[in-house]
């Protein structure tokens, strides 16, 4: 009882300080992937690669004034931030990195996850509301539409795995693409559910809350030092949590060829679409507000209608 | 001229052979005085009743006669209005004067004849105190709102030398901060409508999206743009005024600053009005150089806006690859001036210095080269569907609106108008060259970016054309009233000698009378309108800037979308907040 307890704990703490060191290090990554698409150099003087600006920012932001704007409603903008980071971090409990290495293995994980990233959505009409900034109060408004409008058919467009696998578990699911894995059969439901990843993390082209050429920062245009640290990294670890859930549930997880182990495999992949974030970040325009609400409830809610029509129905007619 | 005579005579039998007083002018402008009852009367036959109709209201300003000497017989007045009216049909100009007879006088407002009168109006009273009876909204537009005295009146002090020590006492501080105080019935705006409460938002003055200091004050029904007023002046230096004291060739490296993009661009507009007044004929060698440089000027101002306009709308990337690009044109004038972005290297008469040796190259290695980047740029920005869903359809106007509101470059020309001065009334010897003017038909924000795209493309044309026939031959004039005095002219005799000396000390003195040039700037009808006094310095300095009247629009075309379309507006629209306050 006592080892299993240990290595609980080993666990947690190990995935706690990967995922915070990871989150923090995609600065670096993106501000060096991002220079390297737009000719420039980025950040390239604080040590080797200039690695340690991730080092410089952290204690920059930990010791700027941490200050709350006097005309703001101070118990929720402080707790707004912790939202973000909080849920993030939860779902990040149910993520199987490899055979073993999850700190609760639910049976209905990937609900679980779903229920975590919607919390979410939270933070932003918090820490919009609170601010008592107009440019706030747009931004947390659009976010709490598009969020609500993406979760829809982020859920549904998961349902075909789950029909495809029979299970909410996310263990049995990797398991179940032993075979073939399901971005091939899923090809619609995979797109949909990336789409709606990228709005839920609110990255470019859809970071509308924040719009920086219209909103100045939306939703975070008054927080500073430590808190808007933690908006951003909070936003780090998003991608890094739809980039793992894409990488479970259509790329087969840990799972490929014996030559290297499934942890590298894992983290290889789900690096890639960490890259992908950042490319579309690089290169896409932002659309307007409306527009994507449009695009969301005309194109990728029937889209992902079908997909699980189709799906199950296709599943009925094998299974008979 | 015959066209002149006509409208003349076609006036003078309407309204009477006394109404009209004819000035000759260096830039053979029909230039009418007339009485100020009967200006309302004559403004509405010209804009509407005539055949050819003088539909554009191009400039409205005024000058303080009060110490101008030299008058030419033109009638007395303490103040004059000076109208400058544009036919397209005809190609030609009309200035109508209005003299004025008080220290602070009062003039009919003529806002409800034109759309843009208002804001010149305004700057009118803001600038002289003259009072227009009849304007909606008089009241200050580039000075702050509790500023004493109306700067451009001769009384009133040009430099802070002269004004004494600056004190912000505790009544002051108070009086200025209540002026900040946003009360929206001052703007003329509604708190509430029937059915919603809007919500003020104000843009700037320092915000990302007004790339500089700008204010934009929304009335929002939700996202939805009720109104919008901006409110300019933030940029506000005093060019004019400052042209009142600076010599006529030491006002150069002003011009420099107002389209801050547009470089040597804006030497040009001032110098051509300068070089009709002293009568200098320039050569073809330095014409070809201003064309040049100006034509690099234009690609380097609309990379400025390509860049801009992709980033307002989300796309992060392109501003970095245009911005480098804008370094390589900065290059070449950097090799050829010494300068960058303000190279201040036009004289009166000429160009400061010949081309350097290996020009050449330095030209030909960007003409080789930025062809293949635009191809690039029209796959990343034009053609991106995002880009286009952002864009068309959006902020249209119509030519007649174009025209209404004073419109004039991409603008002008993305509604169908096929209108570019360097074609219709070539200066500078572009008549020389061969280039097309790019149309759209639209008139929305993606017909002017289309519109500006291909202008870029007709610059490389045209650029390439100078480097192919680059004459030999004198890079500034041979005319005593140059600047500076070419030096191998002066060791001859004692007379030589100091004509240079005084030339270079004091400046060239300039002929009296008055002249006004009109550019195809980077954003629209750039123009001078310079009176002397026989003087070393400009007795009244106009400019006449393209921004301003297209900011002016912003409220017309804005009402009714959202506020991330209004960044597409103001993208499209490619302002300069310098070009607008001067």
């Amino acid at each position: 009882m006592e080892e299993a307890t240990s290595t609980y704990l080993l666990i947690i703490g190990g995935v706690l300080f990967a995922l915070l060191n990871v989150a923090a290090g995609l600065i670096w990554v993106e501000r060096r992937m991002l220079a390297l698409w737009q000719d420039r150099y980025g950040p390239n003087r604080a040590g080797p690669f200039g690695l340690f600006i991730v080092l410089a920012d952290s204690l920059k932001l930990f010791f700027k004034e941490d200050w709350i704007p006097p005309f703001a409603d101070k118990p929720v903008f402080i707790i707004a931030p912790a939202i973000v980071m909080a849920s993030v971090l939860m779902a990040f409990a149910v993520v199987p990195f490899a055979p073993g290495i999850v700190v609760a293995d639910l049976n209905i994980g990937l609900l679980f996850f779903l229920a975590m990233s919607s919390m979410g959505a939270y933070s932003i009409i918090l820490g919009g509301w609170a601010s008592n900034n107009k440019y706030s109060l747009l931004g947390a408004m659009r976010g709490a539409a598009q969020m609500i409008s993406y979760e829809v058919f982020m859920g549904l467009s998961l349902m075909g795995v789950v029909l495809m696998s029979g299970s909410f578990n996310l263990t049995e699911i990797v398991e179940a693409q032993r075979g073939l894995w399901f971005f091939i059969p899923q090809l619609l439901g995979f797109v949909i559910f990336f789409i709606a990843g990228i709005a839920e993390t609110h990255r470019l082209p859809f970071d509308i809350p924040e719009a920086e050429s219209e909103l100045s920062a939306g939703f975070h245009s008054e927080y500073s030092g430590m808190k808007f640290g933690i908006f951003f990294i909070g936003e780090y670890m998003g991608i890094t949590l739809i980039s793992c859930m894409v990488v479970l549930l259509y790329f087969g997880g840990w799972l490929g060829p014996d030559l290297l182990p499934p942890i590298v495999w894992f983290i290889l992949k789900v690096f890639a679409f960490i890259s992908v974030f950042i490319l579309l970040r690089a290169s896409l325009p932002r659309p307007r507000y409306d527009q994507l609400m449009e695009y969301g409830w005309k194109i990728l809610l029937p889209l992902t209608l079908l997909n699980l029509v189709v799906t199950g129905g296709v599943l009925l007619w094998l299974g008979e | 001229m015959e066209n002149n005579s006509s409208i003349l005579i076609g006036l003078q039998s309407r309204f009477g052979e006394d109404t009209f007083t004819q000035q000759s002018t260096m830039d053979d402008m029909l230039t009418l005085w007339l009485p100020c009852d009967k200006l309302k009367e004559v403004l509405q036959f010209l804009k509407t009743g005539i055949q050819q109709p003088y539909r554009m209201l191009y400039d409205l300003t005024a000058i303080d006669e009060r110490t101008h000497q030299k008058r030419n017989g033109s009638p007395s007045s303490t103040f004059t209005l000076v109208y400058h009216l544009l036919s397209f049909e005809r190609n030609s100009f009309i200035r109508l004067k209005v003299a004025l007879s008080d220290e602070f006088p009062k003039a009919p407002s003529i806002a409800s004849l034109w759309e843009n009168a208002n804001w010149y109006e305004r700057e009118i009273y803001d600038m002289f105190g003259i009072k227009f009876d009849g304007h909606p909204h008089l009241s200050r537009i580039l000075m702050p709102r509790t500023w004493v005295g109306h700067p451009l009146r001769k009384e009133h002090p040009s430099r802070a030398t002269e004004m004494g020590p600056f004190l912000l006492s505790d009544e002051k501080l108070d009086l200025e901060q209540a002026a900040l105080q946003f009360k929206p019935e001052e703007w003329g705006l509604e708190r509430q409508s029937e059915d919603s409460d809007f919500m003020f938002l104000n843009i700037g003055p320092q915000h990302p999206g007004t790339h500089g200091v700008l204010r934009i004050i929304l009335q929002l029904d939700g996202e939805d743009i009720v109104d919008a007023i901006p409110d300019i002046g933030f940029h506000h230096r005093g060019a004019e005024k400052m042209g009142e004291r600076q010599t006529w060739h030491t006002y150069i490296p002003y011009t420099d600053r107002v389209d801050y993009l547009g470089g040597v661009m804006n030497n040009l507009a001032y110098l051509l009005a300068v070089e009709k007044m002293a009568g200098i004929e320039v050569p073809e060698r330095v014409k070809v150089i201003r064309v040049m440089l100006c034509e690099l000027f234009r690609i380097a101002s609309h990379l400025v806006w390509y860049g801009t306009f992709a980033q307002d709308l989300g796309q992060l990337s392109p501003v970095f690859y245009m911005f480098s690009d804008r370094e390589k044109i900065f290059n070449i004038i950097e090799g050829i001036c010494g300068g960058r972005m303000h190279p201040n290297w036009f004289r009166i008469g000429g160009v400061a210095q010949d081309l350097p040796k290996g020009w050449e190259k330095l030209v030909q290695d960007f003409l080789d080269y930025f062809p293949k980047r635009l191809r690039e740029y029209d796959s990343m920005v034009m053609k991106n569907s995002l880009f286009k869903a952002r864009t068309v359809g959006i902020g249209i106007f119509t030519l007649d609106e174009a025209i209404e509101w004073g419109v004039t470059g991409p603008g002008l020309r993305a509604c169908g108008m096929e209108w570019d001065f360097r074609k219709k009334q070539p200066y500078s010897g572009y008549e020389m060259f061969d280039f097309d003017i790019p149309t759209a038909a639209n008139g929305d924000c993606y017909d002017r970016a289309v519109v500006r795209v291909e202008e870029m493309r007709q610059s490389l044309r045209i650029i390439e054309q100078c480097l192919k026939n680059m004459p030999e031959g004198p890079y500034k004039a041979d005319h005593p009233l140059t600047t500076p005095p070419v030096k191998k002219n002066t060791m001859h005799d004692i007379e030589t000698l100091i004509t240079h000396f005084l030339g270079v000390s004091w400046g060239p003195v300039i002929p009296a009378g008055e002249a006004m040039s009109c550019i195809e700037a980077t954003k629209g009808a750039n123009g001078y309108y310079l009176t002397s006094d026989g003087n070393t310095s400009p007795y009244r300095v106009r400019i006449r800037t393209p921004s301003f009247p297209h900011m002016q629009m912003l409220p017309y075309i804005s009402r009714g979308y959202t506020v991330a379309d209004m960044l597409s507006i103001l993208g499209a629209m490619d302002y300069v907040l310098a070009d607008i306050d001067r």
